[in-house]
């Protein structure tokens, strides 16, 4: 550790002399890196895909990974405190049962989604207090409630669907914005990224789970409050995966107990190829956005060119270990680069 | 610090109550209560031919799985590519036994291990030189290995009639009653298990999980143990992945698709905690078997098998809950006695 605890105003110089300006921070970051790819991965497509840069071709690709945008808007804040949440697929799976189990027994939509958000908020809030209050670990906790959420759902409905819902309601989600091809929904995606983005990066709210991802004792002696600040954030999640359990059953007409199964998997790829660390601590959200939005890119344009599944969870496999190790080789690059240039302030 | 008592090698009276307290005492009663019940309610559960062979046969694959998650586990890592290290491995065998239908069967459990080994010598260079978390690099690799699966395999299946009969009837042989599959699931459970408690090399997994930090100080080779752990899983899901297709006869793409839930899950339930440094494969087994025993019980005792995954996230719970309030009671007690000291 550097002493720079007297703040006297020649060590706050030398500080800032040795930190990095302000615009390579923002420009050589992780989420750069990953938001050039999905440049330069769209740019390709288009120039080599038929039919890719096309108002329909966008509409599907965004109808596609709306659930995985909605869940990974809470999962980055969750992984920052250093959790984690492997209970969203099924929690997806559940809400969507809710919503299709009131539907079937005639309750009006806007109940249902009450109902969904409800059940999305306790079962957030049960992970969240297994996790803060008996002191459990995250990892584990979610394991479980994966499976009991899932249980939960095919419990309910076996293996019927629900395929019937107000016509109104399911018009609307598949509604798009005039002749742009952009969905509807995704008006309320933007609207909920500038919330998560405001509680995340410009409040003091936020700046608290930062501080809990890097070390949650120096956050608790500084004042933030830990166990609270992540029951929040567990059942933020909660929420955001009724949102998709919602979407799920009016947008694909079919409420499932086995809708979603495997969507953890997933969200948590997409978040961390965003530059969201695993240990937590480090994270935003346009690397966050930038991420899901570069896994739905590549599969819908290997989907065009009759490129199967397969090959897209392979590229995605791939990219999700190359992009933790290319992390990891980075910051040791740094480590040695920066450790002599270091040392003079170390002794000063 | 200066006063720690000095503890003597436990006598016999303390080493059966030490038994009959510990995890794998509690996880084998509930299993035996379970199948008591089941048994009570319908007699063939248990005394029939068919049911006493499923009952021991059925959880044999998924307790070989876990008993390499649970190395993994105490060590302080996790591996979700099991799953689809069982299904390639699976589907490798089968295209061994197409190519070469003469292929000798104890050939083909050599080449199923050491495939398994390899692919989980791939995660365990990745984490261990990496120096990348274990989750991310193995969920990284469940997809690409299920990819490859996918990618090899497409629609295709290949059936029991594909199969040398002597490999398939291994699925079936069974010894004083008692089948083939899970007397090797025992002899395996039975050398980790040793290992793990009384060499050397198996109480570094142990002191890794507990404190990785200072079993390095302490000059324990962290990176090969980790490498090794990560082989032993990929090993033992391959040496699955054969047993698989023995006993199933027929492999599509999607074999093993979730062992790697169940997996963790067994572990767990079995008293292995998920941030390492303790438990034991013996209870990683027990939890498999306990795990998919409720499975087969629950449409018996009248439950619509729809509720099993529900049953198996409350056991998850309970099983950590437990562990948690335990712990915290035997550290309440070492205060007490170190105070009184």
């Amino acid at each position: 550790m550097t002493t720079l605890t007297s703040g006297s105003p020649d060590t706050e110089r030398s500080y800032a002399e040795y930190g990095r300006p302000a615009w390579r921070r923002i420009l050589f970051s992780r989420e750069m890196a990953i938001i050039a790819l999905l440049v330069v991965v769209v740019i390709a497509a288009s120039l080599r895909v038929p039919k890719f840069a096309t108002p329909v071709t966008l509409g599907y690709l965004l109808f596609d990974i709306t659930p995985l945008l909605f869940i990974a808007l809470a999962m980055a804040p969750v992984m920052i405190t250093g959790d984690i949440d492997l209970s969203v697929g099924s929690m997806v799976g559940l809400t969507s049962v809710v919503v299709g189990l009131c539907s079937a027994s005639a309750l009006p939509i806007p109940v249902a989604i009450v109902l969904a958000l409800v059940v999305g908020a306790i079962g957030g809030a049960a992970n969240g207090l297994l996790v803060t209050r008996v002191g459990l670990p995250a990892l584990a906790v979610t394991i479980g409630t994966l499976a009991l959420y899932r249980g939960i759902a095919v419990g309910l409905l076996g293996t019927t669907a629900v395929t019937q819902f107000d016509k109104w309601w399911t018009t609307l989600v598949k509604a798009r914005i005039g002749s742009t091809g952009i969905p509807v929904v995704v008006i309320l995606f933007v609207v909920l990224l500038a919330a998560f983005v405001l509680m995340l990066h410009f409040t003091p709210f936020g700046r608290g789970i930062f501080a809990i991802g890097l070390s949650k004792d120096a956050a608790s002696f500084s004042g933030v409050h830990v166990n609270r600040t992540r029951l929040v954030l567990f059942i933020l999640s909660g929420l955001m995966s009724a949102l998709a359990g919602i979407y799920y059953a009016l947008y694909y007409n079919s409420a499932r107990g086995d809708n979603a199964t495997g969507l953890e998997l997933q969200v948590i790829a997409a978040v961390v190829l965003g530059g969201v660390s695993v240990w937590g601590g480090r994270g935003a959200l346009h690397g966050v956005v930038a991420g899901v939005l570069l896994i739905g890119v590549l599969s819908k344009a290997l989907q065009l060119v009759n490129v199967t599944s397969d090959v897209v969870s392979i590229i995605t496999g791939a990219l999700l270990v190359l992009s933790v190790i290319a992390g990891s080789v980075v910051s040791w690059a740094q480590s040695r680069r920066v450790r002599p240039a270091a040392a003079p302030a170390k002794t000063s | 610090m200066t006063t720690v008592p000095v503890t003597s090698t436990p006598g016999i009276g303390a080493r059966l109550a030490g038994l009959a307290r510990s995890r794998e005492t509690g996880i084998f009663l509930a299993l035996a209560l379970v199948i008591v019940a089941t048994t009570l309610k319908n007699p063939d559960f248990l005394f029939s031919a068919d049911g006493w062979r499923n009952l021991l046969l059925n959880p044999s694959i998924v307790a070989v799985v876990a008993i390499g998650q649970a190395v993994v586990i105490i060590s302080r890592n996790v591996d979700l590519s099991v799953g689809s290290i069982v299904g390639l491995t699976a589907y490798l065998v089968g295209s061994l036994f197409l190519a070469f239908p003469q292929i000798p069967v104890p050939l083909v459990f050599v080449i199923g291990v050491v495939f398994g080994g390899l692919l989980g010598a791939v995660n365990g260079a990745l984490v261990a030189f990496g120096r990348v978390p274990a989750m991310v690099i193995t969920l990284g690799t469940l997809y690409a290995f299920r990819g490859i699966n996918v990618w090899w395999t497409g629609s295709k299946r290949i059936n029991a009639s594909d199969m040398p009969d002597g490999f398939l009837d291994l699925g079936t042989q069974q010894f004083l009653t008692i089948p083939v599959l899970t007397i090797l699931a025992v002899v395996i459970l039975v050398v980790v298990a040793w290992y793990m408690a009384n060499t050397r090399g198996g109480r570094e997994f142990y002191a890794i999980g507990s404190d990785p930090d200072a079993a390095e100080l302490y000059g324990l080779a962290k990176t090969r143990r980790v490498l090794m752990a990560f082989v032993a899983s990929g090993a033992a899901s391959g040496l699955a992945g054969v047993l698989y297709t023995a006993r199933y006869g027929t492999v599509n793409s999607q074999v093993g698709d979730g062992f790697e839930l169940q997996a963790i899950g067994a572990a767990v339930i079995g008293g292995v905690a998920i941030v390492g440094g303790s438990g034991t494969v013996l209870g990683a087994v027990f939890g498999a078997y306990l795990l998919l025993t409720i499975n087969s019980a629950l449409p018996v005792l009248g439950i619509p098998d729809f509720w099993q995954r529900a049953v198996v996230g409350v056991l998850i719970l309970g099983a950590i809950v437990l562990d948690r309030v335990l712990a915290q009671r035997q550290s309440r007690r070492l205060h007490e006695e170190r105070s009184a000291a």
